[in-house]
């Protein structure tokens, strides 16, 4: 199916590098569009978290290269970030998708979030109408994969998202949250998640700051809040211990300068800045102040990773379901290629026997009915004889990824099958999403 | 026999040597389960020594530098207890169990018979003197000791390296209350430790006795212990700065222990 996935994680590039390829929201449906309009891409679509940036795509021919698509896209050429970069093709790729979907990719493995962003991503392409047969096909097998890992595994029971980890290190800061007040900046998910953890471990106060006031607003009444102008921001953040930041703004919101006056305010006492924004909001510099500790979304993976081990069993359970799905999906897409070559290279030889018989017939003169079988039955055999060793290899090139495309096309040059369309893959495909409970 | 429970309470005090020792090699794990018990144990053998040499002797017996050390080394375990009880955590051992260790270790290796009698050392000004002091001093070291936790748990959430000590130390916030509170405990015993000195000193050696070395010495020592909780009332210090003044103070402490070989009117006796 030619499918690409190219992308920077949490794994794979630090945060600075991430920074550069994140796609703010309100921009994704025009960026999916234009990266779908490329020529050679099929189908497309962008999944941009925190953590991760990755474009999958569908190619029309197996070699595709999809750099120059990034520099379509990105303004820029992407190629000093190469080593940065991952890249899965087909099997891998298929693998990839249902882990993320799975939260197996995830900084914090099982955390649920991803799921969310995942279908976002999905829904958002298929709106621009980047996304339409086979990525569907696809996406709908990976949710499902997603339910089932979810619910054959106890990865996501013991989940740590984000916001317990904050938790967690506001209690090494703070010891008891009791009293301990929070301040939101930017009223994005993250955030909100955050401080209902925050909530429910004891904090008591809650102030949300956000550009639009009437969002400020609508999420402070959540928590029984105090909502704040956005221009007062640097006046009114000193009142908070726990500072969770997460703004789509381009650029870092508080400097070290601001960190020194905030604490000459407070009198010295701590504060913990928690930055989930990408591009980050705070800059790293803060954290040399005395008294101010700063998190961003790479350093709350470190705490992460020390818990990732408990769920390691689990994620190994939950890591052969995928391996067992994309086995399944992957033979399944495969069989598709190969069937139309089988039934024409078959309609083909039978056009061939019944010329043939049609041919001699007059000099065989009249035949018996047992003759007639047994003509028959000759000249069938001799066909599935030879037809065998080229179907056998036909089928099994199938399973082996890098051969289909190469054995498919010998088969078709050497016995000369002319319907390079092959409009059943398509049918083929819907009738797998359709089987699968997909969203079409 | 005093020196034989005293000796049995050093052996117990090893336990939270070896306990700090591994914390710092962040290997603590091992002992952390018997150190409260074994040093709980080395408190009560310490208390019978002390009580048994008391009654031996008959007296009291500031005089001798052994008993001194012997004396302050409990005094600082005790506090060290009172804040264990309220705050459940030993970290701060890790500064206090070598320093009392070291104390009762030398005092219970050098003891010998005191004989050494001077009337001055009677009066009952001087018990009052002498324990104030004392627990003015442990107050001190047990802000210290606590002071250079906040820099090491400051420093691995700063690193944002969650193994190793970052786990075993108590949250920021506990052990900023702790060197506080121990602070603020110590100040006042410290303070009226040094009025009962200088009455005891004017009454019997007249206002000379300020150029004494160990004297001048020690009230240096109590207005950097005075600045310590001024800076902190004033503008919250902690961390780094406020790490580097109780270091400062605990310096000069130390300075006023060793200046009794200096002084003339606060002389341990010659052994």
């Amino acid at each position: 199916m030619n499918l690409i996935v190219i992308g920077v994680n949490h794994q794979t590039a630090p945060i600075e590098v991430r920074e550069q390829f994140a796609i703010p929201e309100a921009r994704l449906p025009e960026a999916v569009k234009l990266l779908a309009s490329q020529p050679g891409i099929e189908e497309a679509m962008i999944v941009s978290t925190c953590n991760r940036v990755e474009v999958i795509a569908r190619a029309r021919d197996a070699q595709a290269n999809l750099h120059d698509c990034l520099e379509k896209l990105y303004g820029f050429d992407p190629q000093p970030y190469r080593k940065y970069l991952y890249e899965y093709r087909e099997r891998d790729a298929v693998r990839h998708v249902f882990r993320v979907a799975s939260s197996l990719d995830s900084m914090v493995v099982g955390e649920p979030q991803i799921l969310g962003q995942v279908k976002e991503a999905y829904a958002t392409a298929r709106a621009v109408g980047a996304v339409n047969s086979q990525l569907d096909a696809l996406y709908a097998r990976a949710f499902a994969v997603a339910k089932r890992v979810r619910t054959e595994t106890a990865i996501a029971s013991s989940a740590v998202s984000i916001a317990s980890v904050a938790v967690e290190l506001a209690k090494k800061i703070f010891g008891n949250l009791e009293g301990k007040s929070v301040y939101l900046v930017g009223a994005g998910k993250m955030c909100e998640l955050a401080a209902r953890h925050l909530l429910a471990h004891g904090a008591n106060k809650i102030y949300v700051g956000n550009r639009t006031y009437e969002r400020a607003a609508a999420l402070a009444m959540k928590f029984n809040g105090e909502p704040i102008a956005f221009d007062q921001l640097y006046d009114t953040v000193d009142r908070a211990d726990i500072v969770i930041s997460s703004t789509g703004a381009p650029h870092t919101i508080f400097r070290r300068e601001h960190g020194e006056r905030f604490l000459a305010r407070r009198k010295n006492r701590p504060m913990f800045f928690i930055d989930i924004a990408v591009p980050r909001d705070v800059d790293p510099e803060m954290n040399k102040v005395d008294g101010i500790f700063v998190y961003d979304i790479d350093d709350l993976q470190q705490v992460v990773s020390s818990h990732i081990s408990d769920r390691r069993a689990e994620a190994d359970r939950a890591e052969a379901i995928v391996q067992l799905e994309v086995d399944k999906f992957h033979a399944r897409l495969q069989t598709i290629d190969v069937v139309p070559t089988i039934v024409s290279l078959q309609e083909h030889l039978e056009t061939v026997r019944q010329a043939e018989i049609d041919r001699v017939r007059g000099r065989l003169g009249s035949l018996t009915p047992e003759q007639e079988l047994a003509v028959e039955a000759l000249s069938r055999g001799i066909i599935n004889k030879i037809m065998h060793t080229p179907i056998t290899t036909l089928k099994s090139a199938a399973r082996e990824s890098s051969e289909s495309t190469t054995v498919i096309e010998l088969v078709r040059k050497l016995f000369n099958l002319r319907d390079a369309h092959r409009p059943e893959t398509d049918e083929a495909s819907a009738a797998i999403s359709a089987k699968s409970g997909g969203r079409r | 026999m005093p020196l034989i429970w005293l000796r049995v309470a050093v052996a117990f005090y090893a336990v939270g040597l070896l306990y700090s020792l591994l914390l710092l090699g962040k290997k603590g794990n091992l002992l952390a389960k018997v150190v409260e018990p074994a040093v709980g144990l080395g408190l009560i053998f310490h208390f019978v020594s002390l009580v048994e040499y008391t009654v031996l002797i008959g007296r009291l017996s500031w005089a001798s530098i052994h008993y001194s050390e012997s004396l302050l080394a409990f005094v600082a375990m005790v506090v060290f207890f009172i804040f264990f009880v309220g705050y459940r955590t030993t970290s701060p051992g890790i500064v206090i169990f070598p320093v009392v260790f070291i104390l009762t270790f030398a005092s219970a290796m050098g003891q010998k018979p005191v004989t050494f009698e001077s009337p001055a050392l009677r009066s009952s000004w001087i018990f009052v003197h002498v324990m104030m002091i004392f627990t003015g001093y442990a107050g001190l070291f047990l802000s210290f000791g606590a002071s250079l936790l906040y820099l090491m748990q400051e420093r691995a959430l700063k690193a944002k390296s969650t193994d190793g000590l970052l786990s075993k130390l108590p949250p920021l916030q506990t052990i900023d209350e702790i060197c506080y509170n121990s602070l603020l405990f110590g100040f006042p015993f410290m303070t009226f430790g040094l009025i009962a000195g200088s009455v005891l000193a004017i009454t019997k050696y007249g206002p000379y006795f300020f150029t004494d070395p160990k004297i001048l010495l020690s009230f240096i020592m109590w207005i950097v212990y005075l600045l310590l909780l001024y800076t902190r009332w004033s503008s919250g210090w902690r961390g780094r700065r406020a790490a580097l003044l109780a270091t400062f103070a605990f310096v000069i402490a130390l300075g006023v222990w060793a200046a009794n070989s200096l002084s003339r009117v606060h002389r341990f006796p010659q052994l």
